[in-house]
């Protein structure tokens, strides 16, 4: 591989970080928020809501839905808006992160569905309001698995911004498809890839890691 | 002494799928203040509904919950909450925040009632004191026994310093030397603090070992309310015979034969009055079932005979008993 080449991953490397970890970020900062909603509004939960339910949960069923490559073309327009410019590792950040929000969403609400009715009663037993018992006891309760599910949604973000290559996004998935595909050059592609498992791996044991010591089970 | 709950004509009928199902039919009842009061029947009996009425987890259809007079259904969330912090609850499950430690755990009433965070530490060790755990205070729940789990639970239930304790089958989940710890430790509580403790329970066991009166509640209906003693000595619902003698004693020789219960206490008990029996009237009786209680400390006992068939016979031998002191009563078979 050209030294050229090898620089070139190398950025790849440190875009594919940048654009994971901001989607990550920002997807959580909405998503979490979003599937304690959807938790609390369901049947039988503390704050049951069926209209606000249903407009929310048939929201994040629809953008789950689309194929994420769909979502990337749909999005065009709504990430000029926002950035300025449609290509670029900044601006695939957008798209990684409304394609997020809903899965963070739904991972959230069934960690949070984990947490025993039992607590909940007791909680509501003892006067907690239901605000108070969702953040004192089922976020709490829930941790060890929403930790889980956060290195699971990582290593999926991670994957999607591969996929941000394609329509001009920056990362090791753009080299990937530049070189590996278009100018069929085996030895980067193979070299992208096996980067891009290398890094989900360790996302995933580190999220597995992180999980165990804060599990008091 | 005033009442701490007062239920009357309370009905719950729960609604799944269109299908009603009544678990509270018209139950009448009061909780004296520092009493333990026992509410005791089978699995499926309505028992945990009925104790969730006491704090509104369950809403009641009909009738009115009343606590120190105030009717629950008048109150508003946020006075519901505030009444919530005088009634505490423990469950058979323990219901701890298993990622949180001990002292967190006993500290969280605290901290809904706004109690400020350096008496809180306080008062949870002091809580964690009464129960006996204050080295396990850094401890997490997962680490502790089911014994020590509901100790941290009784902790965490008497932080807020409540009027009452509601026990929904507490000791289910203990085996029976654990039961005994902590039915000692709330008999403690409830003479030391002056605390209400109302126990819901399957087990005869622990309504004889702890509570004053007792309730036997049976298909959602309120079947017998009176003292512990008095229920055990004279059963008149069918429910609460069941739960008294819970094998079936009745297996007589003859289908058709008339049978007895003698109850006897205290002085009685330690008289052999079957032997005396035979000894002074020379008439024999068939004993079905026999059975002897420590209830609050006294000893007694009672016993299911199927008498003779001669009617004479018969007289001479309930005459004989009635003379000793012991008392009689029919035994209908169902
Ligand atoms: N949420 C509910 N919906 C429908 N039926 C219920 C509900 N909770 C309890 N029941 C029914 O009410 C009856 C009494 O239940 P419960 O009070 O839990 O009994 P116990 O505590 O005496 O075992 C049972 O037959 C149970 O199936
Ligand atoms: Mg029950």
């Amino acid at each position: 591989m050209s030294e050229y080449i090898v620089d070139a991953i190398k950025m790849g490397i440190l875009e594919t970080i940048e654009m994971t970890f901001f989607s990550a970020l920002i997807s959580y900062i909405l998503g979490l928020p979003l599937g304690v909603v959807l938790y609390a509004t369901s049947k039988g939960r503390l704050l049951e809501n069926k209209p606000v339910n249903l407009v929310l949960g048939t929201i994040v069923n629809i953008l789950r839905s689309l194929p994420f490559l769909i979502l990337l073309v749909l999005l065009i327009p709504f990430t000029r808006l926002v950035t300025g410019s449609s290509i670029g590792t900044v601006a695939s950040i957008v798209p990684l992160t409304v394609g997020t929000i809903p899965i963070v969403a739904r991972m959230v609400e069934s960690s949070l569905c984990e947490v025993s009715p039992g607590i909940i009663e007791a909680a509501t037993a003892m006067g907690a309001s239901p605000l108070y018992t969702i953040l004192h006891f089922i976020l709490p309760e829930a941790t060890p698995s929403l930790l889980l599910g956060g290195a699971i949604n990582v290593a999926t973000v991670l994957g999607y911004s591969a996929m941000a290559g394609v329509i001009g996004g920056g990362g090791l998935g753009a080299i990937a498809l530049q070189y590996g595909y278009y100018r069929y050059q085996k030895e980067v592609l193979w070299t992208t890839v096996t980067l891009l498992v290398i890094m989900v791996m360790l996302i995933q044991e580190a999220g597995e890691l992180i999980a165990k010591k804060k599990r008091k089970i | 002494m005033s009442n701490v709950f007062e239920l009357e004509h309370v009905s719950k009928t729960y609604v799944n799928e269109g299908k009603e199902f009544e678990a509270l039919k018209d139950v009448n009842l009061s909780v004296k203040e520092g009493e333990i009061f026992g509410i005791i029947g089978m699995s499926g009996a309505g028992k945990s509904t009925l104790v969730r009425t006491l704090n509104r987890l369950e809403k009641v259809n009909e009738g009115s919950v009343k606590f120190y007079d105030r009717d629950l259904a008048d109150l508003k969330p946020s006075e519901l909450r505030n009444v919530r912090h005088s009634i505490s609850m423990i469950f058979q499950s323990f219901n701890l925040v298993n990622q949180r430690s001990v002292i967190d755990n006993v500290m969280q009433p605290l901290r809904i009632a706004k109690v400020p965070r350096k008496e809180r530490n306080k008062i949870a060790l002091e809580m964690l004191k009464v129960v006996g755990l204050e080295e396990k205070k850094n401890a997490f729940p997962a680490r502790l026994s089911g014994g020590q789990r509901q100790r941290v639970a009784i902790a965490r239930a008497l932080a807020s310093d409540p009027k009452v304790l509601l026990c929904d089958e507490a000791t289910s989940a203990l085996d029976p030397k654990i039961t005994a710890e902590i039915l000692d430790l709330l008999k403690e509580i409830n003479k030391d603090r002056k605390l209400t403790i109302v126990i819901i329970t399957h087990e005869m066991a622990v309504v004889e070992k702890i509570c004053d009166r007792v309730a036997i509640i049976d298909d959602g209906r309120l079947e017998e309310v009176g003292e512990v003693k008095e229920v055990f000595r004279n059963p008149k619902s069918k429910a609460a015979r069941k739960l008294v003698f819970p094998s079936n004693p009745y297996d007589p020789s003859k289908p058709e034969s008339r049978l007895i219960r003698i109850v006897f206490d205290g002085l009685a008990a330690s008289e052999p009055f079957i032997a005396s029996l035979v000894e002074k009237t020379g008439k024999k009786v068939n004993i079905l079932s026999a059975n002897t209680k420590s209830v609050g400390g006294i000893g007694y006992g009672q016993m299911v005979l199927e008498l003779p068939e001669s009617g004479e016979d018969q007289k001479i031998i309930i005459d004989f008993f009635k003379e000793g002191g012991l008392s009689v009563s029919e035994v209908t078979r169902e």
